[in-house]
């Protein structure tokens, strides 16, 4: 508790100073400023960028693979043939183990070091405390302590590809026995999602201790914008879903390392040699934890993504939310729900049919509160008077993508679609609907829309414009065709698709969505030029160039440490847009009555 | 083999389950995209009626939207439905009501890195015993040369053979890491757990050639990890049967040896299998 009483004194003492010094008044040194900061505004920047970064190689990887999925066993490009290396890819041909390496990346870079540091580490840090009008996060040494495990084990996770059979190869859901008897690449994948799940485990003990303790005077519950209240039930998932995949990824160590056999089951038989191991586990185990966190981790992908949506859409449309309340109570329903239907994903296991009805039903359950919260925000543009910033035009999209992915959750959560359609590239398509053009678009959303608040200049909206048309173009020829895969039966994860009579059918479309992807990587450009630019040549802008109303438009822009001038008080909930009188059409939480 | 019969959507279904499975899906497909096109209609109109323009101004107070609710309710009723009306009673018929034991072929399945292994009782109807420590590269399941049971048995590697019309039950397994078990023309998935014997059961409508895939990521070789499934009239099948079966007076020692013809082919990349074998046994 002395931290944070610390921490907040601290920062209060300092208001006047503009910000920008820290204790006792003298000014910090560049690594502490910059790089062992405890400032969440530098915390959070610094995931942002490692996130952003990560994600575009997350996307390298997956662009190396449409490679050889679009022509199977052709030589890729001499370049990146060469790049790559013969090891990988003999006579610029990818090997197997080398795609299955790059699947296996892809998901975790893209799930772990990319999305959720983003989404939770990179706007949560930034933009919740400065939402509560608070001065810091209430440990910010522990928050300084987050973001130095994560990064480790994002370096870690990356030695994974210079060890010997190279990265980890059985999917980034890592099922035993395969990932037990799997290269020392697994061995690295464990040790470095301990280091990634640690970080989070801090993260999320923060994140709940500031939201709850340290909200600005007159800053209730109701009057949080529903981006805090999106963290608030993330951070609780966080804190509670991953344990069981540390614990579990500790237990998988032991298998590989020390000779236990909690994921083996007696009797193996590995290319034709008896395993030589205890034995008498079992390999569902591994399948339970991993989904117990894993499907929480869902929504913790997609909160954090309507929680900005929700923020952007109630700023363009200059109206309040519709279903504010319904919003909060339906989030906090999904997290609840989202603990008990995690066996939908095993339901080709094997297991009984008394436990299947009750994950479909559950499943079934869950997709109510998501079809409250579309119909909000689509209620939230009726009545509006919609301004098309590059933000609303990624968080409009974020909407009918968002609703694709769902829609086609329903004949995967019943289980006798299931049947068919498990596995397939029909769950490829359904995930990154929601994840690819629903949280990242979101993400996307919120990169333009607080850009002003962290840097003090706008981002280009002429760049921004090009590349949300481009990129929402290319990400439906990447994934629409993949529902078409799924249908003909094609399952996900083959090397070469062709093989298969039904992979034969579909080939056409792997072209399709590999010219797709390919563009949707070109379109990236625009915001890498715009990202970097707008920070030498962007439009200045003063404390709210959105006209806004919660509380992170009251501090300077950006904001120096200890974030406000004067400490904020809450007057108002917080998407009073276009009330009737008032002179303009924004009442913004900090201003008193009469302003 | 005829690659015409798949296209963009669900291949053609040989299976006396498949049709209520396909019903299902095409019913959930109709509900999602009349969802679909009726929010997008209504997103749309918002979008164009209410963009910012000179003049127009935000509507501040809540608008009451009762159709919302009826929507929502719609929803929720066509979802209990699709659960309770279609779903749970197509899985639980298909789950619980095993064909009867009596009129069904019963075929052993095992897998393995990056084969299928079929195992027939034969002419006795019974099994011969397995034993993992048997397996040997002649007698990949590892059955015992010295049961009379097994003198009969048929083992076959990537060639599934079963009579159309007769329900058959096979009961699959693993020798190493998880596979899947999935034949998309019979819609039949189940993963293959190494411990575990799981009972599935399918019933063909019709003879013809088709493929039974890997559907479960097992290593470099998933890819490959592809067998014929053959569905013969019961005169073919009888033949094929008669022609596989182990000579009557053969030496105990030799088990098996009767792999079919285009038996263990392991496909396009025949690429060396070490790589994927566990560097942790050469640490102990």
């Amino acid at each position: 508790m002395s931290v944070d009483t610390h921490a907040h004194t601290n920062g209060n003492g300092h208001a006047h100073d503009h910000g920008d010094r820290g204790h006792g008044g003298h000014e910090l040194p560049f690594w502490k400023k910059y790089i062992f900061s405890v400032d969440h505004k530098v915390i959070g920047i610094q995931y942002t960028v490692t996130a952003l970064v990560f994600l575009l190689f997350g996307f390298c990887l997956m662009m190396l693979m449409r490679w050889q999925l679009a022509y199977p066993g052709q030589p890729a490009p001499a370049l990146i043939a060469k790049l790559i290396g013969e090891n990988a890819m003999p006579g610029g041909v990818m090997a197997p183990e080398f795609y299955n390496q790059l699947g296996a990346m892809h998901g975790t870079i893209m799930v772990f070091l990319g999305v959720v540091p983003l989404a939770v580490g990179g706007f949560g840090n930034f933009v919740m405390p400065l939402q509560i009008g608070a001065p810091d996060m209430a440990f910010p040494r522990l928050n300084l302590a987050s973001y130095w495990i994560f990064l480790p084990g994002c370096i870690l996770m990356m030695c994974g590809f210079f060890v010997q059979g190279g990265a980890a190869q059985s999917g980034w859901t890592s099922y035993p026995p395969l990932s037990d008897i799997a290269t020392t690449g697994q061995t690295v994948w464990l040790l470095a999602m301990v280091l990634i799940i640690t970080s989070s485990l801090l993260g999320s003990i923060n994140f709940i201790v500031t939201i709850v303790q340290m909200r600005a005077k007159g800053l209730t519950f109701w009057r949080l914008p529903f981006f805090v209240h999106a963290q608030l039930v993330t951070s609780f998932l966080l804190l509670l879903a991953f344990p069981p995949l540390e614990a579990a990824s500790v237990l998988q160590l032991m298998d590989r390392v020390a000779g236990t056999s909690f994921f083996l089951p007696s009797g193996l038989v590995i290319s034709g040699e008896q395993l030589k191991v205890a034995g008498g586990g079992s390999p569902l185990l591994w399948q339970h934890l991993f989904w117990f966190l894993a499907h929480p981790e869902v929504y913790v992908l997609i909160l954090p993504a309507l929680g900005i949506v929700t923020e952007v859409m109630a700023n363009n449309t200059r109206k309040p939310i519709w279903g504010y309340r319904l919003l909060v109570y339906s989030v906090i329903f999904l997290g609840f729900m989202s603990f008990v239907v995690w066996a939908h994903h095993m339901f080709m296991t094997g297991m009984g049919t008394t436990m299947s009805t009750f994950f479909q039903t559950t499943t079934m359950i869950i997709s109510i509160p998501s079809v409250v919260i579309v119909t909000c925000l689509i209620m939230s543009l009726y009545g509006g008077n919609i301004r098309f910033t590059t933000p609303m035009l990624f968080a409009t999209a974020f909407l009918p993508m968002f609703a694709i992915g769902g829609l086609t959750g329903l004949p995967l959560g019943l289980t006798a679609s299931d049947i068919y359609l498990h596995d397939t590239f029909y769950v490829i398509g359904h995930f990154h609907y929601v994840v690819a053009p629903g949280t990242l678009f979101a993400l996307f959303a919120g990169v333009y829309y607080w850009y002003p608040k962290a840097t003090g200049r706008q981002m280009n909206p002429t760049l921004g414009k090009l590349h949300f048309w481009c990129s929402f173009v290319a990400i439906n020829f990447v994934f629409m065709p993949m529902f078409f895969q799924g249908m003909a039966g094609l399952s996900r994860r083959l090397y070469d698709p062709t093989v298969y009579m039904h992979g034969r059918g579909v080939q056409p479309l792997n072209v399709v969505i590999s010219m797709g992807a390919w563009a949707l990587g070109a379109s990236q450009i625009f915001f890498i030029i715009n990202f970097f630019m707008s920070l030498k040549t962007g439009e200045k802008v003063l404390e709210n160039p959105w006209n806004a109303t919660t509380l992170e438009w009251a501090a300077p822009s950006p904001p120096g440490h200890g974030n406000f001038l004067t400490e904020p008080v809450v007057y108002r909930e917080p998407y009073e847009y276009s009330v009737p009188g008032h002179a303009t059409d924004y009442s913004p939480q900090f201003v008193a009555e009469g302003n | 083999m005829d690659e015409k019969v798949y296209g963009w959507w669900l291949p053609p279904d040989v299976s006396t389950h498949g049709a209520k499975i396909d019903h299902l899906i095409s019913v959930v497909h109709w509900f999602m995209l009349l969802l679909f096109v009726g929010w997008g209609c209504f997103f749309i109109y918002c979008l164009l009626k209410y963009r910012q323009r000179p003049g127009h101004k935000a509507i501040y107070a809540p608008i009451a939207a009762v159709a919302t609710k009826y929507i929502e309710g719609a929803v929720v009723v066509v979802e209990v439905f699709l659960l309770f009306g279609l779903s749970t009673p197509v899985w639980l018929a298909y789950k619980n009501s095993p064909p009867d034991d009596s009129a069904a072929l019963h075929i052993k399945i095992v897998a393995e890195q990056f084969a299928w292994n079929f195992h027939y009782p034969g002419k006795d109807k019974k099994f011969g015993r397995t034993d993992a420590s048997l397996i040997s590269g002649d007698n990949p399941l590892g059955v015992d040369p010295e049961d009379k049971d097994g003198k009969d048995d048929i083992i076959t590697v990537n060639q599934l053979h079963f009579p159309v019309h007769t329900p058959v039950v096979v009961e699959v397994s693993s020798k190493d890491v998880i596979h899947s078990f999935n034949i998309p023309v019979l819609r039949v998935k189940q993963d293959t757990i190494p411990g575990q014997r799981i009972p599935v059961w399918f019933e063909a409508t019709q003879t013809g050639h088709f493929e039974l895939a890997c559907a479960q990521l097992c290593g470099l070789g998933h890819y490959r990890m592809r067998a014929d499934v053959l569905i013969d009239s019961p005169e073919d099948y009888a033949k094929w049967e008669a022609d596989n079966l182990p000579p009557a007076a053969e030496a105990p020692a030799a088990a098996a040896p009767e792999t079919p013809p285009a038996g263990n082919t392991p496909g396009p990349s025949d690429r060396p299998q070490e790589p994927e074998k566990a560097p942790k046994g050469e640490k102990k």
